[in-house]
């Protein structure tokens, strides 16, 4: 794979939800390292962009690749380079912390899985508690265990929907090294905050009932244009 | 940083299979509920019937219907702890074969069955069963245990992962799996009549290949259809 093909590239991508468009014809090119924020009022297709470029959707219409293959034909190809961070935390109550991320480094093959479970447990200030039940987590444990879930792989793409909910601001510091600008990885990040998500945007999409409104370079975007997309 | 590489379909089986079993070892929910299910329907039979003993043709389809519906308990709660909080998703997100999923859900039921089937045999005996079969018959009927619990593993992981992609789930496990399983539960009745007939006699090879067969179908079915149900 050539280091300098586009990170995410959509053309017309289209997903319906029988015969409702929850995205319509999204055209975007993302290079690689940079990061995309999406936004825009609730409905408007952030979550489907982001389930659809994280394969658990397929587009309707369109052509969607990540890293250079083709989402509908090679979507395993890219899975082991994507980290998705969803609404939920995609762990099971019953199990701890530790035996869900071992549970995960194992299905991404992760070799050293230990050492990496305790960084991320240790970046996160959750390993003093990774060995209780996770469903006596608070919402705020939960995320954070949640983002060290989506980057235990240490993935090159990273899929984030609202990765700053739930948390206070202590939390979000922590939280910083692994999913923040500073760690170079491709980001598209769905947001509700305009000034944030403008602050660490290279590109910024904005979606109005499934549509593109608003595409272009951060530089060129004004927090007023987002808070546009809500009214 | 880590290193990475697919892991292989032995590799995620075993740890989709290991988590399942120690979710239910820390709320043993599933297997409980299959066994008390099994218990109570027997109790009600024995009233219900008004006998003290029953055997032959009847024994054998008070059994199989009580496993069977006990059955569709295990298979509705398949996923259930997938649906919480989206554990499925983070199967699907990971580069782990799909077949490793199906292998590991199909095993898991199929340990709670043997499970329950077993305890429901001693059950049954000890509540209804006539004549008391000796160690042969023991032995047949624990094959015919193992044989109709596989098909039953097969056909309801496949049915699990039809009804998770849909809302009226609870409604499609029953509604699907009945039907595909009816050449499974006349082959097993019939082949289990006369282990618990007064007198005895043996198994016959016909319902044993037939169930065989039935499990071939199925587990060939299950494998090529099990990635495109789980998958959106």
């Amino acid at each position: 794979m050539a280091s300098t093909e586009p990170a995410v590239v959509c053309s017309g991508l289209v997903r319906r939800y029988g015969e409702r468009r929850a995205l319509d014809r999204i055209d975007l090119t993302l290079q690689q390292g940079q990061t995309l924020v999406v936004f825009g009022p609730n409905g408007a297709g952030k979550t489907t962009l982001l389930r659809v470029l994280s394969t658990l959707l397929r587009p309707s219409e369109g052509e969607a690749s990540l890293l250079g293959s083709d989402l509908r034909k090679e979507g395993w190809k890219v899975r082991s380079q994507i980290g998705f961070l969803g609404h939920q935390s995609l762990c099971y109550g019953d199990l701890t912390a530790r035996e869900n991320l071992h549970y995960h480094a194992r299905l991404h093959g992760i070799n050293d899985a230990a050492a990496r479970i305790e960084a991320v447990l240790e970046q996160t200030e959750l390993s003093g508690r990774g060995d209780e039940r996770v469903f006596g987590y608070s919402r705020g444990m939960l995320q954070r265990l949640a983002i060290c879930r989506a980057v235990l792989h240490e993935p090159q793409l990273l899929l984030l929907d609202e990765p700053r909910s739930n948390l206070d601001p202590a939390a979000i510091e922590q939280v910083e090294p692994l999913i923040g600008a500073a760690v170079g990885r491709t980001r598209v990040i769905a947001s509700h905050d305009p000034a944030g998500g403008l602050a660490e945007a290279d590109l910024v999409l904005g979606l109005r009932n499934g549509a593109a409104t608003l595409l272009a370079p951060a530089a060129q975007v004004s927090t007023e244009q987002i808070a546009e997309l809500y009214r | 940083m880590s290193a990475t590489r697919p892991p292989s379909t032995l590799s995620a089986t075993h740890a989709v299979l290991y988590k399942e079993l120690t979710l239910e070892r820390r709320a043993p929910q599933t297997l409980t509920a299959m066994a008390l299910f099994c218990a109570s329907v027997f109790v009600i039979f024995h009233f219900a019937l008004d006998r003290n003993e029953i055997e032959g043709a009847l024994a054998a389809g008070v059994l199989w219907v009580t496993l069977t519906l006990a059955a569709l308990l295990g298979i509705g709660r398949s996923f259930v702890a997938d649906r919480e909080e989206g554990g499925l998703d983070g199967f699907l997100l990971a580069p782990a074969p799909r077949t490793a999923l199906l292998i590991a859900k199909a095993t898991t039921l199929l340990i709670f069955l043997l499970i329950v089937g077993f305890f429901a045999a001693l059950i049954f005996s000890v509540l209804l069963l006539g004549p008391t079969p000796n160690a042969t018959q023991w032995a047949s009927l624990a094959l015919l245990i193992l044989l109709a619990d596989l098909g039953i593993a097969l056909v309801g992981t496949l049915i699990a992962g039809i009804a998770i992609q849909t809302r009226a789930r609870d409604l499609i496990t029953s509604i699907l799996a009945l039907p595909l399983l009816i050449p499974l539960l006349i082959a097993v009745t019939k082949a289990s009549e006369p282990l618990l007939s007064v007198g005895g006699g043996t198994l016959a090879g016909r319902w044993l290949a037939l169930l065989g067969l039935y499990d071939l179908i199925f587990g060939l079915l299950a494998y090529a259809l099990f990635d495109y149900l789980v998958e959106d």
